[in-house]
C-alpha cells in the first residue's frame, strides 16, 4: 500500500507505508543520508525495504545529471517486500536531481527542493533549455506539492557561529534536509545524533559531529516551524515476528553468511577478490574479520582469484572468491579445472547490467546461464540464488554445506539490487545452526599401493579431501582427465565418459538434502508465478496483490538453480499457465522448457532495475487474459 | 642459513620422490635431468615428504608434478604461481615449488610471475627456459630470438625476446638464479640455496627441447664454449672466466666491460661478485651472449625481505590480539539490534 498526499489533510495522518528518495550530487551525502533514516525507520520498528542508487562515476562532474545520486527507501506499519514503485516524498538537492527523479514521483506527491541550487548555471548544466525554470513551470507546480526550501541559506545561517569554513558547512546541508524528513514523518532525532557522534568523534572530528547534528536539528525545526505543511504523518511500527532484528544490505549478509559457514565448519574462510562493481564490499566486509581467522587476498585479477581460491582449497581451506558477470567470464577456465579437480570452492556473482562493462552500478539477473553453462565442455557446478537481502545469509551457509557435501564449485548468484538493499533481519539463533561436516582423511584407502584420491562415498558420490601434509595420501591432481578411484592420467574413452556423468551425477545427488519448492496460494489454479534470486520481493507484493483481486494465483521462488528442488516437476504440472518474470530476456524460462517440456511465459525485462509491483500486476493479468500460447497442453 | 637435520624425519632416498608414472617426455629432453636434481635435492632439505607440494601451468614442463611422489597440482596454462599463492596462504608449513616452462610463466602467465614475485610469497619457482612452445609442437616462445624461424613465424619471429631475469629483478624477485640442465650439481646446489631463502626464489634453468629446439643453448652447454660464454658467479669472489681463467669483469662509467688480465690489471682489479647488490644484478641480466659470459649461479639475494604468507599470519594475529577472537553473535547483531516481544516494539 502506498500512501498518497494528493490533498494535504490538516490534520497529522497515519497512514501505512511510504516510499521516499533522497536525491542529490554524488558528492551530497545521499547515501547516507537514506542509511541514516533507515536505521532511524528500523529502530522505530517499521518494516524497511531500501535501493541505493548511485552513478558509477564516483565524482561526476557537480550538478550534472550523470552525476545524481539516490537513496529510495519504504517504511511501513505493515510487512513490505520492495522499496516502493512510486515516490510518495523525493528530496532534491540540486535541478539534475530534480530532472531525473521527478519522473518517479506520484502524481501530488510531496516534492522538497533546495532552491537555492537552481541557478542560472546549474539549470543549465544539467540540460534544461534556456530560460526554464522547474520550479516556474505552472504545470509541475500543479502536478506535485513542491516545497521550495533555500536550505544551502538556512544551513550556513544555523551554522554561522560555527567557526566552520563554508566547504564543511555546506556539506551539512544534507543533515538540514534530513532534519525535514524528520520532522515529516515524525521520526526520533536521537539515533542519527549518536550515530553522527559514533562516526566523526571516532576521527577526533567533534566539530563536524557538532554541526551535522546542528544542521539535523535547524531542518527539524524548521519543519516544525515554517509551516510548509500543513501536516505530519505517522507510521506505526509494524508488526514482527517476536524477536531480535537488525536492518541488512545483501553484500553484508553475505560476508557474514560465509565467515558463520567457516565457523559451522570449524575451518578457516578464504577468501580471494578483485576489486569490481558491486562485488568489492565483500572483500572489504571480510577483510575486517580478521580475527574470525579469515584470509583475504587482493589479487592481481579475476583469474589470479579463482586460481588463489582453488589452491586454497586443495590445501583445505574453507576457498571462496567473490566477483560480478566479467569476472565469472574471466574465471571460467579455472572453474572448470575445479570441476575436475572436484574440490570444494564457492564463487560469488553479484550480477550487474552487461554485457561488457554494461551499467555497472544496476542490477540484472543475467548471468544465469552463463553460471549454468560458461565453462569448456561439460562442466556442471552447483548454482544457488539468494532471494532477499537477509536470505544472502542462509544461502551462504548452504552453498559451502552443498560444496563440502559434493566436493564440487558453488557460484552464488547474487545481484546488485539485494547487494545493496537493506531489509529487517530477525537474527537467526546460532545455537540452532547446523554444523558443517567435514572430514579430511588422514590414513590411506590404499594399504598396499598408492592413495586413491579419486575414490568415493557411494551416497555423495564424493571424492575424499585430503590435504597436503598429510602423510601417506600424497597425490597429484591435474586438469588432464582422472581415471576415476585412482586419479591417475586417462584418455581412456570410456572412462571420461563415466567421470562426465559422474561429475552431473553428484550434483543431481544434492537433491535429496535440499528443501522442496515452498509454495505460496492456491496448491493448483490459474497460474503459477515462478521467479528465482533477488525478484522475490517484487514478485511477492505483486502475488499478493492479484490474489487479493480475486486471481487464483500461486507463487513460489527458485533459491536452487542447480539442482532444481526435486518436487519442481510435480508443482509446474498443478497450474495452467507457468509465469516466470525475469530481469533478464528469459534464461530460467529456457530452462524450464527444456527440462520439463512445459510452455512457460515469460516477463522480461532489462533496465538495470528491479521489477514494480504495479508493472508486474498489469503484465501477469494481461497474461491471464490472454490464451495464446498460454494455457498449458 | 642452514637448518640443523631433524632426526624425528625419516631419511629419504631420491627414489623416495619418484611417483610411479612413466616419464613421458621425448628421449633427451632436458627436463629429464632437472627431475632427476630435484629427485637428489629433496632429501637434503630435510623436510618431510607430504610437506612438498609441486605446482605446475601447462607445457611439457608442466608434467613434472605428475613424476614427483609428493602433493602435486597440474594446473591451468599460466596460473601455477596463483594456485601457489593460495596453497601457501592456506597453510604456510608446506614447501612449495612451481616448474613451468618460459610460454607459461612468462607469456600467459606473465602477470601471476610480476606479482608472485612483489609479493615475496615463500614459494620457489623453477623456470625450465627452453625458447620454444613444446606441447603444441613448436611455435616461437617470448624467449625465442629475433628473426627465429618457427612454425608460426615461417619468415622469423618480429618478437624482441624477454629477458626473464631482468624482470623478475624488476620485479622485486628475492632470490634469482640461473643454470643450464646439463650442469647437475650446480642445479641440485641452487635448489637447496633456493630451498633456504625466505622469499620467492626463481631459478631459470636454461632447457634443451631436443625435439623443437635443439641445441638452442649450444653455446653454454659445450665443453669447449661454455668457460667463454658463461661466468660462474660466486659471492665475494672476482669474476673471472674463459678457458684459461684468463678475462674478467670491470665496471666503468656504470657499465660492465670485459677485460685480460694481466698488463697490470689483478684480480683485485675485478668486480667482485655481491649478491646483495639489487642494481648490480640487473646490469648482470643485461650480459648476453655473444658479447659477454652469461651469468650462472646466485645473481641475487635478499633474505631480510619479509614474505607475503607470515605478514599475513602476523595480521591475523595481530587483529586477533586487539580484537579478541571473532565472536559470531557480535558480528551477526553488527551495529544495533531492536527486540520486538510479541507484537510490540521495543528499542
Ligand atoms: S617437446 Fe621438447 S620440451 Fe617437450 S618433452 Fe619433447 S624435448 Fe622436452
Amino acid at each position: 500500500m502506498s500512501a498518497t498526499h494528493t490533498k494535504m489533510p490538516a490534520e497529522d495522518q497515519q497512514i501505512d507505508a511510504v516510499a521516499i528518495r533522497f536525491a542529490g550530487d554524488s558528492g551530497d551525502g545521499m547515501q547516507l543520508t537514506g542509511g541514516f533514516f533507515t536505521d532511524t525507520s528500523a529502530i522505530v520498528g517499521n518494516d524497511i525495504a531500501t535501493f541505493p542508487d548511485f552513478p558509477a562515476e564516483i565524482r561526476a562532474p557537480r550538478g550534472t545529471t550523470y552525476g545524481v545520486s539516490g537513496f529510495q527507501l519504504q517504511f511501513s506499519s505493515s510487512d513490505i517486500h520492495t522499496p516502493g514503485d512510486s515516490v510518495n516524498a523525493l528530496v532534491a538537492m540540486n535541478p539534475a536531481a530534480l530532472k531525473t527523479n521527478i519522473e518517479d514521483v506520484e502524481p501530488g506527491g510531496i516534492v522538497i527542493v533546495n532552491e537555492d541550487e537552481f541557478t542560472e548555471v546549474n539549470l543549465r548544466k544539467c540540460g534544461y533549455p534556456d530560460a526554464y525554470n522547474p520550479l516556474e513551470d505552472d504545470s509541475l507546480q500543479s502536478s506535485y506539492r513542491i516545497v521550495q526550501v533555500p536550505m544551502s541559506r538556512l544551513t550556513r545561517e544555523s551554522l554561522a557561529d560555527s567557526g566552520m569554513g563554508a566547504k564543511n558547512i555546506d556539506r551539512c546541508r544534507n543533515m538540514f534536509a534530513l532534519g525535514i524528513m524528520y520532522w515529516l514523518y515524525d521520526r526520533p532525532l536521537e539515533p542519527t545524533i549518536q550515530e553522527l557522534e559514533k562516526k566523526f568523534n571516532a576521527k577526533g572530528n567533534e566539530a563536524v559531529a557538532e554541526i551535522n547534528v546542528k544542521a539535523l536539528k535547524a531542518g527539524y525545526y524548521f519543519g516544525e516551524n515554517a509551516e510548509l505543511f500543513p501536516s505530519r504523518f505517522h507510521i506505526a511500527p509494524a508488526t514482527f515476528e517476536p524477536g531480535t532484528y537488525r536492518k541488512i544490505a545483501g553484500n553484508e549478509a553475505t560476508a557474514i553468511g560465509f565467515a558463520t559457514a567457516a565457523q559451522l565448519a570449524k575451518k578457516r574462510l578464504f577468501y580471494a577478490g578483485y576489486p569490481i562493481t558491486p562485488a568489492s564490499e565483500l572483500l572489504h566486509h571480510l577483510a575486517r574479520m580478521k580475527n574470525f581467522g579469515v584470509r583475504t587476498f587482493q589479487a592481481e585479477d579475476e583469474i589470479a582469484a579463482v586460481c588463489a581460491a582453488i589452491g586454497a582449497a586443495f590445501a583445505g581451506d574453507l576457498a571462496m572468491c567473490g566477483t560480478s558477470g566479467p569476472g565469472i567470464a574471466l574465471k571460467a577456465e579455472a572453474m572448470g579445472l575445479a570441476v575436475m579437480l572436484e574440490l570444494p570452492l564457492v564463487i560469488v556473482d553479484v550480477q550487474r547490467a552487461g554485457p561488457a562493462t554494461g551499467m555497472p552500478t544496476k542490477t540484472e539477473q543475467a548471468d544465469l546461464l552463463q553460471a549454468l553453462y560458461c565453462r569448456p565442455s561439460e562442466a556442471p557446478v552447483i548454482v544457488v540464488a539468494p532471494a532477499s537481502p537477509a536470505d544472502c545469509f542462509t544461502m551462504a551457509i548452504e552453498a559451502f554445506r552443498l560444496s563440502v557435501r559434493a566436493m564440487c564449485p558453488v557460484i552464488y548468484l547474487s545481484d546488485g539490487y539485494i547487494a545493496n538493499g537493506a531489509e529487517p533481519w530477525k537474527l537467526p539463533d546460532i545455537e540452532s545452526l547446523e554444523p558443517i561436516s567435514i572430514t579430511h582423511p588422514t590414513e590411506t584407502n590404499n594399504p598396499d599401493g598408492p592413495y586413491l584420491p579419486y575414490m568415493r562415498v557411494e551416497e555423495t558420490l564424493s571424492r575424499p579431501w585430503a590435504v597436503p601434509g598429510t602423510a601417506g595420501l600424497e597425490h597429484r591432481v591435474g586438469g588432464l582427465e582422472k581415471q576415476d578411484i585412482t586419479g591417475e592420467v586417462s584418455y581412456d574413452p570410456a572412462n571420461h565418459e563415466h567421470m562426465v556423468r559422474l561429475r552431473a551425477e553428484k550434483i543431481e545427488r544434492l537433491q535429496s538434502v535440499i528443501p522442496p519448492l515452498e509454495v505460496v496460494g492456491p496448491a493448483s489454479g490459474e497460474a503459477l508465478l515462478l521467479g528465482w534470486g533477488g525478484t522475490q520481493g517484487s514478485i511477492t507484493t505483486a502475488a499478493n496483490r492479484l490474489r487479493e483481486r480475486g486471481h487464483k494465483i500461486a507463487n513460489a521462488h527458485l533459491r536452487y538453480l542447480n539442482p532444481f528442488p526435486k518436487n519442481l516437476g510435480d508443482v509446474l504440472q498443478r497450474y495452467d499457465r507457468i509465469i516466470v518474470p525475469e530481469i533478464n530476456m528469459g534464461q530460467l524460462r529456457m530452462l524450464l522448457r527444456a527440462k520439463f517440456l512445459i510452455d512457460v511465459i515469460g516477463i522480461n525485462r532489462v533496465r538495470g532495475k528491479s521489477f514494480l509491483v504495479n508493472d508486474l500486476v498489469d503484465d501477469v493479468e494481461r497474461v491471464l487474459k490472454s490464451d495464446k500460447g498460454a494455457v498449458k497442453q | 642459513m642452514t637448518t640443523a637435520p631433524d632426526t624425528s624425519l625419516p631419511t629419504y632416498k631420491a627414489k623416495d620422490f619418484a611417483s610411479d608414472q612413466d616419464v613421458r617426455w621425448c628421449p633427451g629432453c632436458g627436463d629429464y635431468a632437472v627431475l632427476k636434481a630435484v629427485q637428489k635435492a629433496l632429501p637434503s632439505m630435510h623436510r618431510k615428504r607430504e610437506d612438498f607440494v609441486f605446482v605446475s601451468g601447462i607445457g611439457c614442463a608442466a608434467r613434472f608434478p605428475y613424476y614427483m611422489n609428493t602433493y602435486g597440482m597440474h594446473s591451468i596454462h599460466g596460473r601455477a604461481p596463483a594456485f601457489a599463492t593460495g596453497i601457501k596462504l592456506a597453510n604456510p608449513n608446506l614447501d612449495v615449488w612451481i616448474v613451468s616452462g618460459d610460454g607459461d610463466l612468462l607469456s600467459i602467465g606473465g602477470n601471476h610471475t610480476i606479482h608472485v614475485l612483489r609479493r615475496n610469497v615463500d614459494i620457489n619457482i623453477i623456470l625450465l627456459n627452453n625458447r620454444i612452445y613444446g606441447l603444441t609442437k613448436g611455435q616461437y616462445s617470448p624467449t625465442s630470438e629475433f628473426g627465429k624461424k618457427t612454425k608460426s613465424t615461417p619468415l622469423g619471429s618480429l618478437d624482441f625476446p624477454l629477458n626473464p631475469l631482468a624482470m623478475v629483478i624488476a620485479s622485486g624477485g628475492t632470490f634469482v638464479a640461473r643454470c643450464i640442465d646439463i650442469d647437475l650439481k650446480a642445479l641440485e646446489k641452487l635448489m637447496l640455496i633456493a630451498e633456504h631463502h625466505r622469499g620467492t626464489s626463481f631459478i631459470e634453468v636454461y632447457q634443451d627441447c631436443n625435439i623443437f629446439n635443439h641445441q638452442a643453448w649450444f653455446y653454454a652447454s659445450q665443453k669447449d664454449s661454455r668457460p667463454e660464454t658463461t661466468i660462474e658467479l660466486e659471492h665475494g669472489k672476482p669474476m673471472i672466466f674463459g678457458a684459461e681463467k684468463d678475462k674478467g669483469l670491470v665496471e666503468r662509467d656504470g657499465r660492465i666491460e670485459i677485460v685480460e688480465l694481466g698488463n697490470g690489471i689483478s684480480e683485485a682489479d675485478l668486480l667482485h661478485h655481491d649478491e646483495t647488490n639489487r642494481n648490480r644484478a640487473y646490469m648482470l641480466t643485461q650480459l648476453l651472449q655473444p658479447n659477454f659470459p652469461e651469468p650462472m649461479g646466485v645473481l641475487f639475494r635478499d633474505p631480510d625481505e619479509p614474505t607475503y604468507d607470515s605478514l599475513v599470519e602476523d595480521q591475523v594475529k595481530q587483529a586477533t590480539e586487539k580484537s579478541g577472537p571473532g565472536d559470531l553473535r557480535t558480528l551477526i547483531e553488527g551495529p544495533s539490534t531492536w527486540t520486538v516481544q510479541g507484537d510490540a516494539v521495543s528499542g
